[in-house]
């Protein structure tokens, strides 16, 4: 029997939190989607604890597939970071202001 | 501290306390590795504190007896996003420290910090003061049912259940894989122009330093590398850079 699931709430909503303050102050688009990650493992972490304390096996279903969309999510992301540094030399979010109007 | 919230732990659920030393040590892991990814310098060290964090998850899903996602976590966070993230920090050279006291926009960070702050409050507040997880529990498709392993159980919803969605998440791999070739391939026209200035550049120099391609961002800072790149792309794109 594991420890009560509150904690397990506390602790995805702190690893959340990390998350978000790092992808609202880095600028480094790398490091921003990391911080992408990280909140997407804290909404992960969130879905088995629920899936455990209600005893429904969905939760994890939906981790399951919170996983693909991140693979798929990192593809894609990777990829215009790789378009974009091979025309502005960084991959600081700043240098984007080109996509301005 | 730690001891008194370990304490706590044990006192207010009917866990034992290797359970509540489990979930300590991962939560710390979990904890320091997620401070690492912001904090760092440089985007190499965040990636290696990325996976501290995608461990010390994969421990917790065990801890809850969600083994297969625990192993998949592992193979395919630690072992294929992370590894492409380095490889993408590899390739373009960018695997260097940079400042991150600079704070171009002024006022951001403590805006930033004032928002989550405020977000975390509610999500906390929202956690105290809900029921909703001593309700009912599911009827259909429960993690124990029949003694039955945690694998058999979430295949079985997977390919029953979540059939459709299953679908719908390989049709969105096939379209991430068409949309990376798409963004990863250039133009053939710029490539073209490339390969003619490269020629002409080594019949120059005859140095032809640059020929091999491989260490062009590595060791220098990569600057002097760019105009090339600028000059072969300006035909196709001046407009956009200007």
């Amino acid at each position: 029997m594991s420890i009560n699931g509150d904690w397990y709430l506390i602790l995805a909503a702190a690893l959340f939190a990390i998350g978000a303050v790092g992808l609202l102050v880095r600028r480094n688009v790398l490091v921003m989607f990391m911080c992408i990650e990280l909140m997407l493992n804290a909404a992960n972490l969130t879905f088995v604890t629920f899936s455990r304390m209600l005893g429904d096996i969905g939760g994890q279903a939906v981790v399951f597939f919170v996983l693909v969309v991140a693979a798929a999510e990192v593809v894609i992301g990777l990829g215009i970071v790789v378009t974009i540094f091979r025309r502005r030399v960084s991959t600081t979010a700043d240098d984007l202001h080109v996509l301005k109007g | 501290m730690t001891a008194a919230i370990v304490l706590a732990a044990v006192q207010t659920s009917r866990a034992t306390i290797p359970d509540v030393i489990t979930f300590a040590v991962a939560a710390a892991v979990i904890l320091v590795g997620a401070l690492g990814v912001v904090t760092s310098a440089n985007p190499v060290h965040s990636a290696l504190s990325l996976v501290l964090t995608l461990f010390g998850v994969a421990v917790l899903f065990i801890e809850q007896d969600a083994q297969f996602l625990a192993v998949v976590q592992v193979i395919v966070y630690a072992g294929a996003i992370v590894v492409l993230f380095l490889f993408v920090i590899m390739y373009l050279g960018v695997d260097r420290r940079e400042n991150i006291e600079a704070e171009p926009l002024r006022g951001q960070r403590p805006l930033a910090f004032v928002l989550v702050a405020i977000a975390l409050v509610g999500i906390l507040a929202m956690l105290a003061a809900a029921h909703w997880v001593t309700g009912a529990h599911a009827v259909a498709g429960s993690t124990t049912a029949g003694g039955k392993s945690n694998v058999y159980l979430l295949g079985k919803a997977v390919f029953t259940t979540y059939l459709f969605a299953f679908e719908a998440t390989a049709a969105l791999l096939v379209v991430a894989i068409v949309g990376a070739v798409m963004l990863a391939r250039r133009p053939t026209n710029e490539l073209e122009d490339e390969e003619l200035e490269s020629a002409a550049g080594d019949d120059e120099s005859g140095s032809g330093a640059d020929a091999g391609g491989l260490p062009r961002h590595g060791d220098s800072d990569g600057v002097d590398d760019v105009p090339s790149d600028a000059a072969a792309n300006a035909p196709a794109h001046g407009e956009a850079r200007s």
